[in-house]
């Protein structure tokens, strides 16, 4: 997904996210999400083109690169790599793992045969451990993509990953 | 079909008809017709109403589901006046608690009833449609932003915040009064109003609830605390996970200025004020609020060096009052029903509701909101229907990872800000983990500690190395390589992230490590000294047992 996407306009991208959030130093956050939910993930390009676009003097703008790559590797929703086609996010803050995310982390692993922060050879998963997704109500919860799984057991696990191609 | 808006049972089986039911029956047709409510109010006998615990006979209000008993003849003038004319439930007639039997028959000996579930944080959430202004609107929504523009002075509402003794929800209990005086006393202006909707405490769901279930009335909420301050713009930071809630706000707050409640000149009383959202994108830390100051200004979320606090010192260095949804939700509650009202629920040291996510190994998670005061016990037996498999609880977590570790023994401490402070155990966001006795304390701390390594900042370095080092010591001890020298490191590091840590992330980090030490001893040498993980949880696949 994201080799494709990267040969689309990344100028453009960077353009249409400026516009919506604004030109401004407080925006640099709401923009670089939308530059990793557009690109899967936040490449160098990405940044040199941000810095270019944003920064005017006249305006009191003054952003590095640094700055930009600082923020992007801070916070845990934006990458700075590239990830696989789809991405599972495992949640392994305490009330999931009391209610069986042991079990599931062990069974995502070897049906993957990935470590926590690997992707498959083969491009398809990446498997990230998280913090808390907020919905331990029904844990152990499991976050695909965008889609949320709770209350999910070892044996769901094929059920769930072959949903993706 | 006719709908009505009451329903009335009166009990019909032989002993309730010997001692007047059907006079009583009429009776209150009678009532009912004096006062105009034939169209409104259905009526009618029932053979058996299944309570045969009470003295009869019974009589049951719907949709309500209030049960008096024994009602006499001379009671029906009343109870027509006061519940279905006026909406008032009469207390003194009410029919007295269910008999309690097995495990929960302890409870008979509290004083009052059965600690009910009660709502002021979560009252319309599930029950409007979030989307609708209108349904907020018919539901009492706006009311009490309109009674703070028409009737009050900026230091009427605080003083009215201040009687009602609301303490900030975030962990800390607070008093949210005194937050806004000294927001609307600095000097500096503009001034703002931070919602912090940064909802990341492991466990703690129970703002999203709010934002999701019932939008308007954090906008309402915010809206009069930013008339108290002296503020004009208002931000919510909410945490980028949160996307329905982020959309719910986003409409509600449209809404909002088409109908007048938010832009300039609210209520034709000259008080403009405008709402932003601001969303996150994934980091505990950034709940701390000056991490949160920090990450709206476009910078990395860490926490700055304090004082000055943000009352003081906030977004962009102005005055800033930053307040967690659950205390928010709270003031149009208190400004509609006075602070009196909000003053007879809960303890006499904490009042109001707090709302409890109950996750587990219990046999039903989710969220209650419930009086100041109640017990562990009573939730885990009530609410959460009891341990999961039969089980017995071995400890409970209060207040997400920061929280302290609450031993079985110490579940009967009323849930109070004052109580749980004396016991040395902190109320914290809410959550409570409650696990049962297959849960290994050592396994359990790992779990938290990965948390505050992953989660740390490394802005400061007790931080940052003690977080990590006291990882590795656990994951030792969890392996049955661990010494009891570790357990000595492990007591200092703790010792010295709570001193020397510049914010709460580094504060409590060791707060489950130092109550398991205390709670748990015994369990934590087991894996030490005799090379077993009394549990059967932890791996020991390092135990080097001497021939």
């Amino acid at each position: 997904m994201t080799m494709e996407l990267i040969e689309r306009d990344i100028p453009a991208i960077i353009r249409n996210a400026i516009e919506e959030h604004g030109a401004a130093k407080e925006a640099l956050i709401p923009i670089l999400s939308e530059i990793n939910r557009k690109l899967g993930y936040i490449p160098h390009e990405a940044i040199a083109e941000l810095k270019k676009q944003i920064q005017s003097p006249e305006d009191d703008i003054f952003v590095s690169e640094s700055h930009l790559y600082s923020l992007a590797s801070f916070y845990h929703m934006l990458s700075t790599k590239e990830l696989g086609r789809h991405v599972i996010r495992f949640c392994e803050s305490a009330p999931c793992h009391v209610m069986g995310g042991r079990e599931l982390l062990k069974a995502i692993t070897s049906t993957l045969e990935i470590k926590p922060g690997e992707t498959t050879p083969d491009n398809k998963w990446s498997f990230i451990t998280t913090s808390c997704l907020g919905v331990c109500g029904v844990g152990p919860v499991i976050l695909v993509d965008e889609d949320i799984y709770g209350n999910v057991s070892p044996d769901q696990l094929p059920t769930i990953l072959a949903k993706y191609d | 079909m006719k709908t009505y808006r009451s329903l009335v049972l009166i009990s019909s089986d032989p002993e309730s008809m010997v001692r007047g039911a059907q006079d009583i029956f009429h009776r209150f047709v009678d009532e009912i017709d004096a006062r105009g409510l034939g169209d409104e109010v259905a009526i009618t006998m029932v053979s058996d109403i299944g309570r045969h615990d009470l003295t009869l006979p019974i009589v049951i209000v719907y949709p309500e589901t209030v049960i008096y008993a024994p009602v006499s003849l001379d009671d029906v003038p009343h109870l027509v006046e006061e519940h279905l004319y006026k909406g008032r439930i009469v207390e003194q007639l009410l029919a007295p608690p269910k008999e309690l039997s097995g495990p929960i028959a302890w409870l008979r000996s509290r004083k009052g009833t059965l600690p009910a579930e009660h709502r002021i944080v979560l009252e319309r959430a599930g029950i409007i449609d979030p989307e609708d202004i209108d349904d907020y609107i018919i539901h009492d929504g706006y009311l009490a932003l309109g009674k703070v523009l028409s009737e009050l002075t900026p230091e009427g509402v605080i003083g009215e915040l201040d009687k009602s003794g609301l303490q900030g929800r975030g962990g800390a209990g607070f008093p949210a009064a005194r937050k806004m005086m000294f927001v609307a006393k600095a000097p500096g202006t503009p001034k703002y109003v931070i919602c912090n909707a940064d909802e990341s405490e492991p466990g703690t769901f129970k703002d999203r609830l709010v934002l999701e279930g019932d939008p308007h009335s954090i906008i309402e909420a915010i809206t009069i605390a930013g008339y108290a301050v002296g503020a004009n713009e208002a931000f919510i930071y909410i945490r980028g996970e949160y996307i329905l809630a982020y959309n719910r706000l986003q409409n509600a707050i449209k809404q909002a200025h088409e109908y007048g409640f938010l832009g300039k000149n609210i209520f034709e009383k000259g008080f403009d004020f405008d709402i932003h959202i601001h969303a996150g994108a994934g980091a505990y830390i950034c709940g701390e609020e000056t991490a949160l100051i920090e990450s709206i200004e476009g910078k990395r979320g860490e926490p700055r060096a304090r004082p000055p606090y943000p009352p003081t010192y906030g977004l962009w260095g102005k005055p800033t009052l930053v307040n967690n949804v659950e205390t928010l939700a709270n003031i149009p509650a208190i400004i509609r029903n006075g602070a009196e009202w909000f003053r007879k629920i809960g303890t006499p040291s904490s009042h109001g509701t707090k709302v409890y996510t109950m996750l587990g190994n219990i046999n039903k998670t989710g969220v209650i909101e419930a009086p100041m005061g109640i017990t562990l016990r009573e939730i885990i037996a009530i609410y959460a229907k009891g341990m999961k498999n039969n089980g017995s609880l071995k400890l409970v977590q209060t207040g997400g990872s920061s929280g302290s570790i609450v031993p079985a023994s110490l579940q009967d401490v009323p849930m109070d800000f004052d109580s749980f402070k004396k016991a040395g155990v902190s109320l914290g966001s809410g959550a409570l983990l409650i696990c049962d006795e297959n849960t290994c304390v050592i396994d359990l701390a790992k779990v938290l500690m990965n948390f505050f390594r992953f989660e740390s900042c490394g802005k400061c370095t007790p931080c940052r190395i003690g977080t990590q080092r006291s990882y590795e010591i656990l994951q030792r001890i969890s392996e049955g390589t661990g010494t009891l020298d570790d357990l000595v490191t492990l007591q200092e590091l703790g010792e010295n992230m709570v001193q020397l840590s510049n914010c709460g992330l580094g504060q409590t980090a060791s707060v489950a490590i130092r109550d398991i030490m205390k709670h748990f001893p015994a369990e934590v040498e087991a894996h030490i000294r005799l090379g077993i993980c009394p549990a059967g949880v932890c791996s020991m696949e390092k135990v080097h047992v001497p021939a």
